[in-house]
This record gives structure tokens, C-alpha cells and sequence, in this order.
């Protein structure tokens, strides 16, 4: 009766075995194993390790530049005019509630109160250079959103997002500062539970608005009143990417 | 013998086509004749991915290169760092109505050489970046032509002249200014012998103003006019048959049937976009309620070369241009047209028909001959008119809008014979390329080389620029004031958009300068001009209609006065001798030569342009290049063959034999294109190409594009000429074409049907497994897929859009628009020859009947379908092309790898790739046109229609902050809103009440592919063609 072909096998790897044994002994004694053992779970926690740094790294605000202050021309102060003198977000951002983007307040603006007061700082003579010489002033974006990414403001402002929602505590920044990451994980947060962060219309420029115990109610009351489309719809990708 | 059976027993090829005449819809002739490297061809079945990179980098080349590439995009990938900062510089002082981020659209017009198109150019933050129809002008009613939508790239072309020049070196506008100042003192004192004007036909009621001062306070100057595409024979035939110039105006409203002698009028001439849009109006029978009560229009087209308006006709007869004049004079005295003698013809049966179509509906019919025709043929279509009594009726005649229309081969010539004489001191030529568009006979250049001074204004420095001592840069239409006039007279002022970018001026400005000695800015001659017509009671009234006109786009009641016309007793004076002239030079054996104007580039002046270079011609599908285009009969004849497949077998490009085209002593060496329809016995070649001077794009004097036609053009013989001889070099020249890409077997992509038909059974077009119960019940009871479907009820939206076949002329308008619209780059001949062009919508032909007496030439424009079950979807393996709540097909540039495999699985072949860094981020002035509501895609990255995503939102979000729902109509895609006709048609499915909603309720409607379970989103109406019975037995 011929051998099966598992017998054979098996016959082949004895016999192999038994070569090894005789050309090559033993080389590592039996202490290295545990150093094996070590070595093969070091890696791996090192590859888990890595990568899980890699991931805070990005959300760290090195990677986002939350909470980063840029040098402007002029050291404005959303503290001073917000907290100090309440002056209502669209006095500047005019166009925050009928367009994409929230509009940054031309040399005009600034020069509407400062060819009043503080006419002489010279913290302000760069406004000054600028209307005299109807040269614009250059600002460093804060929040800088990358090229593929269509934010809209007037959307957002018209559906119960407040200001302070993205933007934090503007009225406690003498130096204004990015505060969330940016990241699509924090758009899609609020994309997938609108109900958490909505606030009634006229609370939305409320810069110190304190969301309620209930919130999840008036969340849910405003996501109807509103009309909030439903989650899956605000969060196909060409409502932000195009 | 059968002469054509003789043909197809030596001619394989031929042979093969020769059994294949029924139903069928085809693109090309290999596709028809089963020709076997066709079919090889199509095995490889995405040909335009089949070879990455150019034959001469190695496969181990391009391995080190993308190793290479790619350890750099893995590196760059890893940064954890944010985009670096940008800035942001607002306005010291915001201009009024102006909110950053939000367009302002600007009413202008765009002055073409024969019409002037109302416009809105839509403008964000003073950067014009999309040119529009404006619905409130005549000429346009919303709709563009590729014209319209390409003139915004012209304005940020780099290759448009920057600077006055003096023998190619950069001078100053005071420079120019003492040189002009000087020539006009020397004239002045003679009252202005010496100085001779050339300019284009002038459409400008300002400019025509201005040079009757001119003329006026220099009596003996001298002003030429000279176009290339001229209209000489009709202006000829008013003059004969009315005692005076007049221009036709066209009421297709009201005509029932329509003869066109060689008029391509839905394509070109004056008023084509209305004449497009009223013809085609008479053609609808999309409303389901009325299937029985619906009427059509019936169009005959005779016309030596295959148009737009031929492809649409319900009978079309490829004549030669000689044998058109017998034609018209048979159909004259068959419908005893007094004077016109019988003549023998091989038509008469078709003749009879027409004629008495024609009688049938007299004061509703329309016969009008294109201006490619001789002054007799126009007379004869004149009195048929007049005796069918369509005077006043479907055509009325109104003062030419050119200013002083004049014969332009005549006026060019006594141009060449004052030189001779030495008369022309002074040579002024404004917005003319007389050089490389005048008649090769009048032998321009050379002429002009002995007049002392010579001074040419234009955009760019092309090749009249070349040979003069002055070049003075003109300003683009958008950057510049003036004004001009629609094909009905209506006038417009056009505004500028934006400073002139380089340092052009206008025509306005330097008559002004000839008059005065002094520059005066083009604002103030345009008011001052109309402050004169206006005779307004104070300033106050004038600055309100300026402001109006400014708004509008358009000036009230400006349009002209139709004329009471009839017909002189002394008409058809020296009509026989005319006629016999033009029949006897056609001899029946020679070839006869047929010029017409580039459907892209035109007489050229668009050769700069990339949009226009790219587009594939409506009929051929040819891009970057013109051929001598002949029938299959003639081809074989000439001994000519289809070529070869270049690029190892891949679509787009061809090997095909060249020739040498001679004619009176002078040659033109070009390739040769083979196409089905044009009149035996005819070649044709387009103006436009050959150029030199045209730019970077356009052939400089390195490179150029195709043959310049205008070699073989001569001054007694502008369109067509007999006696042309044809002669192989044996040699074989690449032509990029994308006309075999995506060629789809057997599967009745264009359905058609007559309306008899139509009215026997409305629902022709479904198929049996296309009976549409609504989606759901269908899906519940045959469910054709395991995935979940989706849920699309409102307030959701469920976006669709359906094209009418019917409607769809071919003229690429869309295909245009939606290259400015979405940032689509040019990717260049070299490119598109390996099939790798980026037009997200495409207009594929189809041809019906056999190759060489085709009876059918259908359109059928082809962006993304949007599937409910999309076969792109399932198979992107990192989710770069998902479905949107709203049933678009959304395509993520951010998350695409590159793996082409959507492609590959899309059975439209609509997506396209970015094999190459095709989009330009660099160059300043090309950056300034991009959409900023659009991303502009890299290398590696797939791309495809987005039914205009970005128009989407913006409507619904500005519909939403208003607290109200999308209004049907709100959301026009760029494709939709360019439509001269209305074919396309795009809204929410959702709203009963809508037109998309009728649309695809209708009986025509059919999906494309339907078979594979897709269920496409954008669906078609199927074509409904109005044949006369007499000549369809």
C-alpha cells in the first residue's frame, strides 16, 4: 500500500529535522526566549504607541494651531471691544448672516470710531496709513480651513450656531486665538447631533450664551423649528467639498 | 454596372459598410464597417488608460520616477502642521453692494464680427471669472454660444499684447501718440488724402459716429472694411431686389416649413442663438397632455458640407456648392417664380416635394440661403419668398446693423489698388488681420510692405501686427467701454469689468485721438455719442438712462424698424447670366474646393484660445487641427483611406494620409478626414488654422496647427472653387479626435422616431423592460439590487435632469460653459490624441443610415448620469465617490488615490482623470479666471460632473436663510443656462410642479443603459423628427 500524502509529509520533515540537528546545533540558550517574548510585545505596543502619538500629535494644537496667536499689524483686542465695549459681532463682520464668508471690517470701519478717539496712538497709525493711503491692511488669518473646505457662514448663523460655538469666549481674548481644531472629526460632531450645539436665533451673537440643563430638548425643539435637514443630508461630502 | 458595387468590390473597407444601412446608430466609420483593428481596439476596453506614460520614458524609467514621486507624496502627506497662514486684506473702503464672497453680475455685451450677444459676466471681487447670457437681451434670451463663454480665457490670455510697439520694440502710448500726431498733421493738410482705414465690420454706434466725424473733417481719407466670414452676397442681393442693403430678420415662430440653401443659421450668423431658440420652440412635443395635438416645424437643408443645421434637418440633400444654384432655380420655377427658367436636375423628385410643402404653406414658410452663397442664389430664395408671400411674415428686412456695410472683396481690392497707385500714406488698421485673412490673390502682405506708414491696432501681435511699424495693443471687450449692435439692431453698451489688464485701449479712443490729438477715455465718447441720440431734457434724465441702459444690458427701444420691402421689377436682371456663370464652372468630374469658417476657432481670431482648440468640432469631433474633410466616395476615389491608429491602437489619435491641395498654382499640404454626408465631388477645409502669429496656443512660428486654408482663397472665389486637385504625399500627419472614444455597440443609445409615430404609439422610446411604474413600486416588487435604497423624501431634494435630443443642435455651448464654470483644464493635442480630454459633458454624434448616403445625424450630450446604483461607487476602495443624500454622485478630490477603478466600472465613460498636472496653478493671469466656489484638481485625481454642486448649495442655502423652499429654476447648472435651446433641463425631482418633473413624466423619456440597473438620474427625450411623407416612401 503506497504511503499517503500527509505519511509522506511528515516522513520529509522528520528527516529534515534530524539534518538541521546534526549541522547546526543549538545556538541561542534558553534565557533568549523570554527576550524573544519581550521583543515581539515591545513592538508591537511600540507600533500601537507610535501611532496613537501620531494621532494626538495631530490633535494636539501643535498640529491645529488651536489657541495659537499670530502677530497682526495691529494688536486688536476682541477683549476690549466685545467684553469692554459690547460691540455687537456685525458691526464688524457684516456679512456674517447673508454670505459665505463673515466679512472682516475694511480700514473704514475702524477709522468710523478712530478718527474720534485714540487719534493719536501709535498703536493705531498703521489704520491710519492705510485710510490715508487707501492701501489695505494685511491680517494673518486665524482660522485658516484648508483649500478644499466651502464654509458658509449665513447658513450656520441663520440655523442656531452661535458665534461663541466656533469661536469660544471672543470677549476674553486681548489677542484673538483659534479655539477648536478645525479637524472634520469637530465639524462632523455638530453634522451628526446638531441638537447638542444649537441655541435659539436671537442668543446667537449672545457671546456669553450658557447652554441650558435641558439642552437636549431645545436642541431637538430647534432642529424642528429650524429645520435642520437630518444628519445624513449634512453630512454627504459635497455639502462642504466641492 | 452598379457603380457603387464596382466601388466596394475594390475597396474593402467600403465592402463592408455596404451591408449595414438599417437601424443603426454609429459614430464612426470603422465602428460601422466591424473594421477589424476597430474591433481589436475596442477589446482594449479603456483605451485611454491602456498606456500611463509616453512611449519614450521605459517601464523601468517610470518605475524609479513614481518611486520616486511617491516616497516624496508620502513624505509630504505625513506633515502634521496646519496649511501655512494665509492673509486677509480687506477693502479700505467696500465698493457699494459689493459682499465679499458673493458674485455681482455685470450686464455687458460681447461684439462679435456680425452680431453683438447680451451678456452678464459675473464678477467676484472685480475679477471677472464666467460670462453668461443675459435673458433680457434678443440676441441671447440666457442662451451663449462657445463664443460667449470662451471670451473670458481670451481676457486673462498672457499671449495678448502688452505694450505699443515700434518694429517689435516696447513703446509708450505717448509714443504712439506723436507718431499718430505726425501722420495726422501730414494728412490734415490735404484733407486727409493719404490716409486709408481698414477695419472689420463695425457693429459700434459710437465707432460708426466717430468715423463719420473723421470722415467728415478729412474728406478724401478713405475707410476699407474687410472681413473674412463677410456676407457679401446677400447685401449683393438686397441691393438687386430692394434698390438697397438690407439684413433679414427671421420670425421662426411662424414659419411651418424652413428651406435652408447652405444656412447654418442655428450656428452662425446674426441672431443665431434666438433663431436656434424659436426654431426649436416649434419642435417640442414633450408635453404629454397634448401627444396628439402637437404639431412640428419641418426643416429641408441643401448644403454642400455637414452642419448643425443639416444634422437637425427632416430631409437633407448634400449637394455641391454649383449644383445649389440649380437647385434653387428648379424649386424657383417649379413655384413659377417669375424669370427663373427650369433647368434639368438629378432632384426632381425632391424638388417636387419641397415645392409643394412650400405652396402648402404659403405665408408660413421660410427659404433663406446661407452667406457662403453666391448674390443669385439669395435673390432666388428672395422670390420665392415674395411669391409665397413670406415678406413680412417669417422674414422681414431691417437696415444692416453694420455700420455702412460695403462689399468687402471689393473694398479690400481697391485697398490693394490705391496702394499700387501710391496713394496710402497713412495705413490705420483697427481689429483686422488683413495679413493672414486677406484673399491669397490680392497678395496682401506684400502690398502692404510698400505703404510708408502703417499702423495696426489689435489684441494681439499676429501677422499684420508683424509687417507694420506700429502695433498698438487693443482692450479685450470685458476691460474696455463701447458699445454695439444685436442682429435685430437692438444696441447695448459694453461695460468694462475690470482695468485693463495690459495696456490696451480702445478703436473709440484712437479715432478720437485722430480727431482731437488727444486721448479722450473711451466713457466719456460712448456717453457723449448716445447723450447725442438721447437729445435727453437735462442730465439728470440722461444719467437715469444710462443707468438703466447700464442695468438692463440693453437699450429701450433701440431696435431697428422692420423696412416695407418689395420686390423691384429689374430683380433677376442678370440673374441667368449670374447662374450660367456659377453652373458652367462647376464641371461635373472636378473636385471642388469648400471654405467655411472654423466651428471652433472661426476665421482664426479665436486660434489663441484653449477652450476653443480643445472643443471638438460638432460634426467631425476633430480637435487642435482642420483637415480636407471628403466623403467615404470621394476618399476612395482620390485613393485615400481611413489611417491608422496612432499611439498603439488607442482612441483620439490618427495617422492620416496627407495631401497636397492644389489649386491655380498654389498648394497646401494637410491631412486628410473622411466624413460621411458631405456632397460628393466636394473637400472642404476650415479658415482659421496655419496661423503664425496667433500666440503660444493658437501656432507661432515654431509650431503651428493645421493648414492655412486661406492659401488656396482667392478674392473672385471666396467659399468654394472647382478644379481642385488632390495628390498623396504618402506621408501621414496625427489628428486628435476624440470621436471613437466610448463608442457603445449595439444598445440604441438615440432613439428616434417620427411624429406619426409619435402620435400612434407616444411611448416609442421605453423599451419593454423600461416601463416606468413610479421607483418604489417597481424596486418592492422586483428588487434589482441587495443594496438598501435610499431615501429621498422630502423636504429632501432628489435632483435630476433630463436632455431633449430633440432640442440638442450640437453647438457645444455646454461643453464650454461647463469647462469655465468647473476650472477644467486643456490638456493639449498631444493628449487628447491618446483619448485623455477632460470635458466633464461631452456631445456625442451619432450618424444613422450608410456611409455614404447617411439619413440620420443625431446629438447627444453626455455628462455624469448620476445612478442611483452607481457602479463607480462600489468599487472606489477608499469611498472617494459616495451618493449624497440628494442622489448626487459626489466625487471627493481630497480622498481620491488615483485608482482609476471607478472609471473603469462607469458604463458611460464619463469620468475623467488627471493623468498629468493639467491644471495651471502658477501662472498669475490664468489664476484670476478659476471659480473660487470650485477646487482646482491635481494630478492623480478622477473628476467628473457634479450637476454644478456649487450653484446647488448656494441655492439652498440662500433659499434657507430666506426661510423659503428652492424655487423651480433657481438652480441653473452651467450647461443648462448656456443652452441656446433649452435642451437641458435640471431641477428637484421632488416638486410635482416642476419642469424636471413633466420632463421625466414625459412619453420620450428613456434612460441610457437602463439594462444595467444603473437607473441614470439624467435621462434624455427621445429626438421626434417631422419627415414629409412624400419623400419618405
Amino acid at each position: 500500500m503506497p504511503l499517503g500524502h500527509v505519511d509522506c509529509c511528515s516522513l520529509v520533515a522528520a528527516r529534515l529535522l534530524e539534518f538541521w540537528d546534526a549541522v547546526m546545533p543549538q545556538v541561542f540558550p534558553r534565557a533568549v526566549n523570554g527576550i524573544a517574548r519581550v521583543t515581539i510585545i515591545g513592538g508591537i505596543l511600540l507600533a500601537i504607541g507610535t501611532l496613537w502619538t501620531a494621532l494626538l500629535f495631530t490633535r494636539s494644537s501643535y498640529g491645529t494651531d488651536a489657541g495659537v496667536v499670530r502677530v497682526q499689524p495691529v494688536p486688536f483686542s476682541h477683549e476690549h471691544h466685545v467684553g469692554v465695549l459690547a460691540i455687537d459681532c456685525r458691526y464688524c463682520h457684516t456679512s456674517v448672516e447673508h454670505a459665505a464668508f463673515a466679512g472682516f471690517p475694511e480700514t473704514k470701519t475702524c477709522m468710523n470710531c478712530h478718527s474720534q478717539m485714540w487719534v493719536g496712538s501709535s498703536m493705531l497709525e498703521p489704520v491710519r496709513a492705510s485710510f490715508r493711503d487707501k492701501k489695505s491692511l494685511h491680517w494673518n488669518r486665524v482660522h485658516n480651513l484648508p483649500g478644499f473646505v466651502y464654509f458658509d457662514h449665513s447658513i450656520h448663523v441663520h440655523k442656531g450656531v452661535g458665534c461663541s460655538t466656533c469661536h469660544g469666549r471672543i470677549d476674553e481674548m486681548p489677542f484673538t486665538y483659534q479655539v477648536p481644531s478645525l479637524l472634520m472629526e469637530w465639524c462632523l460632531d455638530c453634522h451628526r447631533h446638531p441638537e447638542r450645539h444649537l441655541r435659539p436665533r436671537e442668543e446667537v451673537f449672545n457671546i456669553a450664551y450658557q447652554a441650558p440643563a435641558d439642552q437636549q430638548s431645545l436642541g431637538q425643539r430647534l432642529v424642528e423649528q429650524y429645520d435642520v435637514d437630518d444628519p445624513t443630508t449634512i453630512t454627504s461630502c459635497t455639502i462642504c467639498h466641492r | 454596372m452598379n457603380p457603387r458595387k464596382h466601388l466596394h468590390a475594390e475597396h474593402p473597407h467600403l465592402a463592408r459598410l455596404a451591408g449595414r444601412s438599417g437601424r443603426d446608430y454609429w459614430r464612426s466609420l470603422e465602428e460601422l464597417g466591424g473594421d477589424p483593428s476597430f474591433q481589436q481596439m475596442m477589446m482594449r476596453e479603456f483605451p485611454a488608460q491602456a498606456t500611463v506614460w509616453p512611449d519614450s520614458l521605459s517601464r523601468r524609467q517610470f518605475l524609479s520616477v513614481m518611486g520616486a514621486s511617491l516616497a516624496l507624496a508620502g513624505l509630504s502627506g505625513c506633515s502634521v502642521r496646519p496649511a501655512p497662514s494665509t492673509e486677509i486684506v480687506p477693502y479700505v473702503s467696500r465698493p457699494e453692494e459689493l459682499v465679499p464672497g458673493r458674485p455681482l453680475f455685470f450686464a455687458s455685451a460681447m461684439p462679435h464680427h456680425d452680431e453683438a450677444i447680451g451678456v452678464l459676466v459675473e464678477s467676484h471681487e472685480g475679477r471677472p471669472t464666467k460670462v453668461e447670457g443675459n435673458p433680457d437681451h434678443p440676441g441671447s434670451r440666457g442662451a451663449t454660444d462657445v463664443y460667449v463663454q470662451a471670451s473670458i480665457l481670451s481676457l486673462y490670455d498672457p499671449d495678448r499684447a502688452a505694450t505699443v510697439t515700434h518694429h517689435a520694440q516696447a513703446r509708450t502710448w505717448d509714443d504712439a501718440a506723436t507718431m499718430l500726431r505726425s501722420a495726422i498733421d501730414a494728412a490734415r493738410g490735404r484733407d486727409g488724402a493719404g490716409l486709408h482705414l481698414l477695419t472689420g465690420a463695425i457693429l459700434s454706434p459710437v465707432l460708426a459716429a466717430q468715423l463719420e466725424q473723421l470722415l467728415a473733417e478729412f474728406p478724401r481719407a478713405v475707410r476699407h472694411v474687410w472681413e473674412p466670414v463677410h456676407n457679401d452676397g446677400a447685401y449683393r442681393a438686397t441691393q438687386q431686389a430692394f434698390g438697397r442693403p438690407l439684413e433679414p430678420a427671421y420670425g421662426f415662430t411662424r414659419a411651418d416649413v424652413v428651406v435652408s440653401l447652405d444656412a447654418d443659421f442655428l450656428i452662425s450668423g446674426p441672431g443665431h442663438l434666438r433663431y436656434a431658440g424659436d426654431f426649436i420652440d416649434r419642435r417640442r412635443v414633450s408635453s404629454a397632455a397634448e401627444t396628439t395635438a402637437t404639431t412640428m416645424n419641418r426643416l429641408y437643408v441643401v448644403e454642400p458640407v455637414i452642419s448643425c443645421t443639416g444634422a437637425k434637418a427632416d430631409h437633407r440633400l448634400p449637394l455641391r456648392d454649383a449644383d445649389i444654384a440649380r437647385f434653387v432655380r428648379e424649386l424657383a420655377a417649379r413655384l413659377s417664380v417669375e424669370g427663373a427658367a427650369a433647368a434639368s436636375n438629378d432632384h426632381a423628385a425632391w424638388i417636387a416635394a419641397v415645392a409643394d410643402d412650400l405652396e402648402a404653406h404659403r405665408g408660413r414658410s421660410l427659404v433663406l440661403a446661407g452667406p457662403r452663397q453666391p448674390a443669385a442664389v439669395h435673390q432666388l430664395a428672395i422670390a420665392i419668398n415674395d411669391r409665397l408671400g413670406n415678406l413680412g411674415e417669417t422674414v422681414r428686412y431691417i437696415e444692416p446693423i453694420q455700420w455702412r456695410p460695403a462689399d468687402c472683396t471689393a473694398s479690400l481690392r481697391e485697398l490693394t489698388e490705391a496702394i499700387d497707385r501710391g496713394e496710402v500714406e497713412t495705413l490705420l488698421m483697427l481689429d483686422t488681420n488683413p495679413v493672414y485673412t486677406a484673399p491669397a490673390d490680392l497678395k496682401f502682405a506684400e502690398r502692404l510692405e510698400k505703404v510708408p506708414r502703417r499702423i495696426a491696432m489689435s489684441a494681439y501681435r499676429d501677422e499684420t501686427a508683424e509687417l507694420c511699424d506700429w502695433h498698438l495693443p487693443q482692450a479685450h471687450y470685458l476691460e474696455a467701454w463701447s458699445d454695439a449692435r444685436a442682429y435685430d439692431g437692438t444696441a447695448s453698451i459694453v461695460q468694462p469689468l475690470i482695468e485693463p489688464l495690459h495696456a490696451g485701449r480702445t478703436p473709440h479712443e484712437v479715432v478720437a485721438f485722430l480727431r482731437t490729438g488727444q486721448w479722450t477715455a473711451a466713457r466719456e465718447l460712448v456717453r457723449d455719442v448716445w447723450r447725442d441720440r438721447w437729445k435727453a431734457a437735462s442730465a439728470d434724465e440722461f444719467d437715469r438712462r444710462w443707468q438703466t441702459s447700464l442695468h438692463d444690458g440693453v437699450i429701450a427701444d433701440s431696435q431697428s424698424e422692420p423696412q416695407s420691402v418689395s420686390l423691384a421689377a429689374n430683380w433677376n436682371q442678370n440673374l441667368a447670366d449670374e447662374l450660367a456663370a456659377i453652373e458652367a464652372e462647376c464641371k461635373p468630374a472636378a473636385l471642388e474646393l469648400i471654405l467655411q469658417p472654423d466651428p471652433t476657432v472661426y476665421d482664426g481670431r479665436w486660434a489663441n484660445n484653449g477652450w476653443l482648440q480643445e472643443l471638438p468640432k460638432p460634426l467631425t469631433k476633430l480637435a487642435w487641427d482642420n483637415a480636407a474633410i471628403m466623403s467615404p466616395a470621394t476618399a476612395k476615389r482620390l485613393g485615400l483611406e481611413f489611417g491608422s491608429y496612432a499611439h498603439g491602437g488607442e482612441h483620439g489619435g490618427y495617422h492620416m494620409p496627407e495631401v497636397d491641395l492644389s489649386l491655380d498654382g498654389r498648394t497646401l499640404r494637410t491631412a486628410v478626414w473622411i466624413m460621411p454626408g458631405h456632397a460628393d465631388g466636394t473637400v472642404a477645409l476650415s479658415l482659421g488654422y496655419g496661423r503664425r502669429h496667433a500666440g503660444r496656443v493658437g501656432g507661432d512660428e515654431q509650431v503651428s496647427l493645421g493648414a492655412n486654408a486661406y492659401v488656396l482663397r482667392t478674392a473672385e472665389r471666396p467659399w468654394s472653387a472647382s478644379g481642385l486637385q488632390v495628390a498623396a504625399t504618402g506621408q501621414r500627419r496625427l489628428i486628435a479626435c476624440t470621436q471613437q472614444h466610448h463608442a457603445m455597440e449595439d444598445r440604441a443609445p438615440v432613439r428616434v422616431g417620427t411624429l406619426d409615430e409619435y402620435h400612434n404609439s407616444p411611448r416609442f422610446a421605453a423599451q419593454p423592460d423600461e416601463e416606468r411604474d413610479d421607483d418604489a413600486a417597481r424596486r418592492s416588487k422586483d428588487p434589482l439590487t441587495l443594496y438598501e435604497e435610499y431615501d429621498y423624501a422630502p423636504p429632501k431634494h432628489k435632483w435630476g435632469m433630463s436632455i431633449d435630443l430633440s432640442a440638442c443642435i450640437g453647438c457645444n455651448a455646454c461643453v464650454v460653459a461647463c469647462q469655465a464654470e468647473n476650472n477644467i483644464p486643456v490638456v493639449g493635442k498631444e493628449q487628447v490624441s491618446r483619448g485623455r480630454e477632460m470635458h466633464w459633458i461631452r456631445v456625442d454624434r451619432y450618424v444613422h443610415g450608410s456611409a455614404e448616403e447617411p439619413d440620420g445625424f443625431y446629438f447627444q450630450p453626455l455628462p455624469c448620469m448620476h445612478c442611483e446604483n452607481a457602479p463607480c461607487e462600489y468599487v472606489c476602495p477608499v469611498e472617494a465617490t459616495v451618493h449624497s443624500a440628494e442622489g448626487l454622485n459626489d466625487m471627493v478630490y481630497n480622498r481620491c488615490v488615483g485608482t482609476r477603478f471607478c472609471s473603469n466600472n462607469c458604463p458611460y465613460k464619463v469620468r475623467r482623470f488627471n493623468f498629468l498636472a493639467f491644471a495651471d496653478f502658477d501662472s498669475p493671469l490664468r489664476r484670476l479666471q478659476y471659480n473660487p466656489d470650485v477646487t482646482v484638481r491635481s494630478r492623480g485625481v478622477m473628476e467628473k460632473c457634479t450637476y454644478c454642486v456649487q450653484r446647488i448649495r448656494h441655492a439652498e442655502i440662500d433659499a434657507d436663510v430666506e426661510g423659503r423652499k428652492v424655487r423651480d429654476g433657481e438652480v441653473l447648472t452651467a450647461c443648462q443656462a448656456a443652452c441656446p435651446t433649452r435642451a437641458i433641463v435640471f431641477g428637484d425631482m421632488n416638486d410635482s410642479a416642476s419642469v424636471i418633473a413633466g420632463a421625466k413624466h414625459s412619453p420620450l423619456d428613456y434612460g441610457l443603459l437602463t439594462e444595467l440597473n444603473t437607473q441614470p438620474r439624467t435621462t434624455y427625450l427621445a429626438v421626434v423628427r417631422n419627415p414629409n411623407p412624400a419623400l419618405e416612401a
